[in-house]
């Protein structure tokens, strides 16, 4: 069983987040990256399968900046067997398409029975990606799992969708993609972060998938306009002396808010 | 084959469990009519066809596609991704519309990747310059205001439910059934299928103008009662932080932030919430915000334009009952 668990860099939520105003890409220098943590749920779905099947061999995988090495390789801390990490200048302000295709060439590359996503990413929160390659790599989608359970040519697992819940299976190979009702993931142990030193670390550019990342002849989708808001600024701050209740009271009725 | 308008935008209907037409539908046939003319596509059991279609013209569809099929019962994502690729050929439309909801987001991935169209996604808006289709979203929180659009051919966007309000006139109501070849892509089968059967009378949480929130201030789901009692002195929806559903206190659908919903109402009532970043992310964009905390460096209070430091169990039912008095 070869499980591809995707992963993604992100700025770290806790800091601030900026986009470049020129480029409307994440300001990388503004905020620490990480290991986004949907995705390291993702990974502890596929690795706490591998805890009980020895045939299971788990790959991460990323399309990021060349600087997301680093984070990438905590995957393979944590337990992964290896890691194929694509990165190239051209792709650095890839639309969700070309990612999709992207990440599809690398993974039909790579092989699989699983792939294993997120559900949302917590900078791009678009949330297609699963489901573009799952039709791209012509397998079924379950996405937005709250529970998984693997076995040895199915997936299956409780999807909380809009207004229902649901039990699906698929048959695999199958994309599916999970929630951050999943298990928080483990930590890297000293162990593991020495034996992931001597894992397999595979660097791919686009040309060495046979991606073309400038061709005008596909339709993307680009960014047109980008404005920042002014940060919201605070009101007026009481401490209750006893009539906190009714001072708002009065402040949503002086507002026509009740 | 009939013939559509050159400006048509086709709209993906979203229905419930029991085939009514869903709640996010107004916005998109609102949003389609101020670029183009909306024309909708249904798919539906064969019984409840017809009386989609009156729904979807009465909120605003110039012409409804039908696309009568009992496999979404039994097929996640496929059928739709299917009927959506033959209406798409027919309609040949300047944008898909599709609501930015679970399924939404599956089937407009899987249509974007099949007919090599460009996604956006989340879009709180769409507009239309002499270039074509203009999609519009808030990111990072609303922090920033970021626009994009096609470099040609059709754009599909996945549409904030909530985000939109514009409505569409009533139109006469147009059926036309739709022949959709399957495409025999692999899809996960569905075994079995719960109603999430809301019991109360409040407002959805997503597009609702009034929200209160609750977070493990509270301390248990009992005691989140009290949030529930305030929201119904407003005529407010439920929200929560993750910590609160996290503890159990709420189930998961009702949480504001950045993995959970975002909403932008009129009033944001904050309850025991700190303000993580990621729950502002959720809720910094309502036009007023309370916040009620015992904590007075809690960062929530960042961004309140009103704060009571102190205890939700004292604060909040003496407000609730000043607001009953004013009622009387
Ligand atoms: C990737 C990622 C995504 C996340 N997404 C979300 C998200 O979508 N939504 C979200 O909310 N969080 C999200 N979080 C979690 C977030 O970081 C916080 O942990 C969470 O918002 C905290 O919830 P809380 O404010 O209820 O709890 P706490 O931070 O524990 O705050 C409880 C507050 O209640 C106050 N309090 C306690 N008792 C009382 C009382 N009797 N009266 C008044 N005040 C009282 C305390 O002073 C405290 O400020 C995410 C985190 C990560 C890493
Ligand atoms: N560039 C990428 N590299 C690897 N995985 C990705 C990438 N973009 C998206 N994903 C995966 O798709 C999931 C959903 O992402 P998104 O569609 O961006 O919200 C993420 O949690 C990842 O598992």
């Amino acid at each position: 069983m070869k499980i591809i668990v995707l992963v993604k860099e992100v700025p770290d939520t806790y800091g601030e987040r900026k986009l470049d105003l020129e480029t409307g890409l994440a300001d990388r220098a503004a905020s620490e990256a990480v290991l986004d943590e949907i995705s390291e749920r993702a990974l502890e779905v596929a690795l706490a399968y591998a805890d009980s099947h020895d045939d299971a061999e788990v790959v991460v995988m990323s399309m990021a900046a060349e600087s997301a090495a680093a984070t990438i390789r905590k995957g393979l801390a944590m337990g992964a067997a290896s890691a194929v990490h694509i990165t190239d200048p051209g792709l650095a302000a890839a639309d969700l398409g070309l990612t999709a295709r992207t990440l599809a060439v690398a993974i039909r590359r790579t092989g699989f029975d699983l792939v294993i996503t997120g559900n949302l990413s917590t900078d791009g929160s678009g949330g297609v990606v699963p489901a573009m390659l799952a039709e791209l790599l012509e397998v079924p989608n379950a996405t937005a799992l709250s529970s998984v359970e693997i076995a040895a040519g199915s997936v299956s697992g409780t999807r909380n969708a809009d207004g229902a819940t649901m039990r699906v299976s698929a048959r695999l190979p199958a994309v599916i993609s999970i929630t951050e009702a999943l298990p928080d993931a483990r930590f890297p142990n000293f162990k593991g972060i020495m034996a992931a030193k001597k894992k397999p670390f595979e660097t791919l550019s686009a040309a060495d998938l046979g991606i073309e990342p400038h061709d005008l002849s596909v339709a993307v989708s680009i960014m047109t306009a980008i404005a920042e808001k002014p940060p919201r600024a605070a009101g007026v701050k009481i401490t209750d002396e006893g009539d906190g209740g009714t001072r708002i009271a009065e402040f949503l009725i002086e507002n026509r808010l009740a | 084959m009939t013939d559509y308008p050159a400006d048509s935008i086709l709209v993906l209907l979203e229905t419930t469990p029991n085939g009514e037409l869903a709640t996010s539908a107004a916005g998109l046939l609102g949003a389609a009519s101020r670029i183009g003319t909306p024309v909708a596509l249904a798919v539906i059991a064969p019984s409840q066809a017809q009386a989609l279609a009156e729904q979807a013209a009465a909120t605003g569809a110039e012409r409804v596609l039908v696309f009568e099929t009992n496999s979404t019962q039994a097929e996640l994502t496929i059928p739709h991704v299917d009927a959506l690729a033959a209406a798409a050929a027919v309609v040949v439309p300047h944008a898909v519309l599709i609501s930015n909801s679970i399924d939404g987001r599956d089937i407009a991935g899987r249509f974007a990747a099949r007919t090599s169209a460009p996604i956006a996604v989340d879009a709180i808006g769409v507009s239309r310059d002499d270039e074509g289709i203009v999609a519009h979203h808030s990111v990072y929180g609303g922090a920033y205001n970021v626009d994009s659009a096609a470099t040609f051919g059709p754009l599909v966007v996945t549409v904030r439910q909530g985000a939109i309000d514009a409505r569409a006139e009533a139109r006469p109501v147009a059926l036309e059934s739709l022949e959709v070849p399957a495409s025999g892509a692999a899809s996960a089968a569905i075994e079995s299928v719960e109603a999430v059967t809301e019991t109360s009378s409040r407002p959805e949480l997503r597009g609702a103008t009034r929200v209160v929130s609750g977070g493990r201030g509270l301390g248990s789901a009992e005691k989140f009662a009290l949030v529930e009692d305030l929201a119904d002195a407003l005529g407010a929806a439920v929200g929560a932080s993750r910590a609160a559903v996290d503890a159990g206190y709420i189930p998961a659908n009702h949480q504001v932030g950045q993995t959970g919903v975002s909403v932008s109402p009129q009033l944001y009532i904050a309850l025991g919430i700190s303000g993580a970043i990621q729950h502002r992310t959720g809720m910094q964009t309502a036009k007023n915000i309370v916040a009620v905390n015992k904590d007075p460096d809690a960062p929530i209070f960042e961004v309140a334009d009103f704060g009571v430091v102190g205890d939700v169990f004292t604060v909040v039912p003496q407000l609730i009952s000043a607001l009953a008095e004013r009622k009387r």
